[in-house]
């Protein structure tokens, strides 16, 4: 990262270089399964061989968060499991995009109760709601499509000390 | 998973990892490590947390934390009425949402005093034993993958995806589809689905086999499961274990034959039970049991007859959806359920059916309004959770992550 | 012989100067009995060689918000000699709020209890671990009694900051 904070305008060097920076990480985005409920089957079956996600780059789900950049929260949140999934979300090194998938995660779901965190963007900066109950596998893949395109339009200087650009509320059907 | 120290952990459960010694706490930290196997860990099968106690690399005592998936169902029951819980049981025991479901409707078809018509009972007891395979065949190719055979997981998801796709056609979704209505099932099966329900058990025995191949006479998978977790039927009965886990043991107790509910006296299936009662035993269990659901599912195709699939009482089951739209009784009880509620009599019933888990059973308290007013849910994983420290003591860390797959624990019907 | 002549005559014979209530419905036979009796009563039905009650399916309690008698504690119990199922209840009062265990009787019976400790507050007496299930530990609150909300008391589960 050294290289282009020292050549900081938009030059020709830079330009290209920003561009093989992010071509090089939206096709290499390795998720961290936070499979809690009855979504991380849905993800468990997108990793499954008819709904593959290896072809879209995410390769591994490794469960470690140090050699992650995406982190799929699937499944409810309730207030004693929030602490674990800050936790996490803390462990992972820059750059970090968060998928917040299912209904439970983007508002609480169907569960109205005095255990279950309504909306997990009360506690982490969220890039994509997917909606569903769970969203189905393709869903997924469609939001992980999204977040790619996210990432191609950061330029590789945004993540150096600046907070992260604002949030993008897509909406799946 | 690095070394915790003393302030990380409650003092409670400090206090009975401790239970079975004199050693002091600071003792235990210095010499021996309290190892978290923590909420997210990639095979703990879901959110559960164990508290470990190692000296080196064998367990002296385990304390397991629940409620990380905690979501309030039993509050949640009394205040929506019946037909509003439908919906909530297909997420308790994620992994089959079909049996849950038909468990929820029976229930309260006892409480309520009526029974569905002999079509939708038949269709019942097929997508039930759909959900066992689906859910077993998860069981399998997850034990698989945490002892390292990472093949047979991606084999058994692709068989799994076949049902979840019989489903799709049947009820219009894939996984958490509320099909089960209280006094029948939600719409008739439709010829394509019957059709792709017979195409699916005739391919089934032959994948099963396939994938069995790599693993029954692998010498891994062998010793690392073989001995493994061993429980007696004396103990596994008083642990209160049910299901697989109890029939791993040599105790023959199937809710199917004991106390028979649907049509499943009609049909001609075994019980199967293993005499050994370590993690193999169970393995064999699960495996076995699929192949006896594929007996049902023909029998049981065989004999479904013709007729309605929803019972025609007015004043406890919904009516359908066609006539509501055109004719001015049923509008009005249509109005009267979904407002009001069914109104069972004041008693309070205890229902338990075989689920692929264990003995999953709705105890329905019923003050004669539309909301139950109480409603207890007798979690078949919580209880086999609880024989956990008893199976882990003295085996080493390793052996933890395989029992912890025989015994094939869903959190969110452990956590409610 | 019908179940219910048979657990009379047994009781009869062990217990004869208590008193007890039976009641059916639907098919499922119940027994009332004294808070004080739970746990002789229990090993009885669990040792007696003609009942052998030895699966204890499920330990519940029902509130009844009303001052006396608040909640009753319900067993399900089953025998796998007799393939039949039991009932047993007993109340307890909110100012007593405590019952013996029976945890000495059945093992299984110990994370019930528990559970029914977190959710309505009904302390088990000699109970080897009573500590909370599903709540973290600092919740002071039990959650399923009827004077609790739905949607919980705000602030008193604690939330990480963003």
């Amino acid at each position: 990262m050294g290289l282009e904070a020292k050549l900081n305008d938009n030059g020709i060097i830079t330009t290209t270089v920003d561009a093989l920076i992010e071509w090089s990480r939206k096709n290499s985005v390795w998720p961290m399964p936070m499979g809690i409920s009855c979504c991380g089957i849905e993800m468990m079956a997108a990793a499954a061989p008819r709904y593959d996600i290896a072809r879209f780059g995410s390769e591994v789900m490794r469960f470690t968060p140090r050699q992650c950049d995406l982190m799929i929260v699937a499944g409810t949140v309730t207030y004693k499991m929030s602490h674990v999934v800050r936790k996490i979300y803390d462990q992972m090194p820059d750059p970090k995009w968060v998928i917040a998938m299912g209904a439970c995660t983007s508002s609480g779901g169907m569960y109205r109760s005095y255990s279950v965190v309504q909306g997990i963007d009360q506690f982490l900066p969220v890039d994509i709601y997917l909606a569903g109950c769970p969203p189905r596998p393709d869903n997924l893949l469609n939001a992980l499509i999204q977040i790619q395109d996210k990432i191609s339009r950061t330029k590789a200087r945004d993540f150096q000390d600046q907070p992260l650009p604002e949030l993008t509320v897509i909406q799946n059907n | 998973m690095p070394k915790l120290n003393k302030d990380e952990v409650h003092p409670k459960i400090l206090e009975t990892l401790l239970a079975d010694t004199d050693i002091s706490i600071e003792d235990a930290l210095e010499n021996e490590m309290v190892l978290n196997m923590g909420p997210q860990h990639p095979a703990t099968h879901g959110v559960l947390r164990l508290l470990l106690r190692l000296d080196g690399e064998t367990v002296m005592s385990c304390v397991p934390e629940l409620g990380y998936l905690h979501r309030g169902y039993e509050k949640l029951a009394e205040n929506m009425s019946y037909y509003e819980f439908i919906p909530h049981t297909d997420r308790l025991d994620y992994l089959a949402p079909m049996a849950n479901n038909v468990a929820w409707a029976l229930a309260v078809e006892k409480l309520a005093g009526i029974e569905a018509p002999p079509r939708a009972q038949y269709i019942r007891m097929i997508i039930t034993e759909l959900a066992r395979i689906a859910s077993h065949l998860v069981a399998i190719g997850a034990l698989a993958m945490d002892v390292g055979a990472m093949t047979v997981f991606l084999w058994t998801f692709r068989e799994r995806e076949k049902i979840l796709d019989v489903w799709d056609i049947l009820c219009g979704a894939r996984f958490t589809n509320s099909y089960t209505r209280i006094g029948g099932v939600a719409n008739d099966a439709q010829p394509e689905a019957i059709a792709k329900v017979k195409w699916f058990i005739d391919q089934y025995e032959e994948n099963l086999d396939e994938c069995e191949r790599l693993l029954n006479t692998n010498r891994i998978f062998i010793e690392r499961l073989d001995g493994v977790g061993i429980i007696n039927g004396e103990d596994a009965i008083d642990m209160g274990l049910t299901g697989p886990s109890l029939r791993g043991s040599g105790v023959e107790f199937d809710l199917r034959r004991a106390q028979p509910y649907l049509f499943y006296n009609e049909v001609d299936f075994k019980v199967i039970t293993y005499p050994d009662g370590d993690s193999l035993a169970r393995y064999f269990v699960r495996a076995d049991e699929t192949r006896e659901s594929i007996k049902i599912i023909r029998q049981a195709l065989e004999k479904m007859p013709q007729g309605e699939i929803l019972l025609n009482q007015p004043k406890k089951v919904l009516p359908k959806k066609a006539e509501i739209y055109s004719k001015m009784e049923e509008l009005i009880h249509d109005f009267m359920i979904v407002n009001f509620g069914i109104n069972p009599p004041v008693g309070d019933i205890y229902h338990a059916v075989e689920n692929p888990k264990g003995e999953l059973g709705f105890y329905l308290v019923s003050k004669g309004e539309g909301n139950p007013w109480k409603c207890k849910i007798r979690s078949p994983s919580m209880v086999n959770l609880q024989s956990i420290p008893r199976l882990v003591k003295g085996r080493m860390v390793s052996d933890v992550v395989a029992i912890i797959g025989s015994l094939d624990p869903v959190m969110g019907e452990a956590d409610k | 012989m019908e179940l219910k002549e048979l657990i009379e005559q047994k009781l009869k014979e062990n217990f004869s100067s208590e008193n007890f209530v039976f009641s059916e419905y639907r098919g499922e036979l119940t027994l009332t009995l004294d808070k004080k009796n739970i746990v002789k009563v229990s090993s009885m039905l669990k040792g007696n060689p003609d009942l052998q009650f030895k699966l204890c399916e499920d330990i519940t309690a029902v509130d009844w918000a009303k001052r006396k008698d608040r909640f009753t504690v319900v067993y399900h119990i089953y025998s796998l000699k007799l393939n039949s199922r039991l009932v047993l209840k007993a109340n307890v009062d909110e100012e007593e709020c405590n019952i013996d265990s029976v945890s000495s009787v059945w093992k299984t019976a110990n994370w019930h209890e528990r559970e029914t400790y977190d959710m309505y507050g009904i302390k088990f007496n000699n109970h080897p671990d009573l500590r909370r299930m599903y709540m973290p530990e600092e919740f002071e609150y039990h959650p399923l009694r009827k004077d609790f909300p739905l949607m919980g008391i705000p602030g008193s589960l604690p939330l990480p900051k963003k």
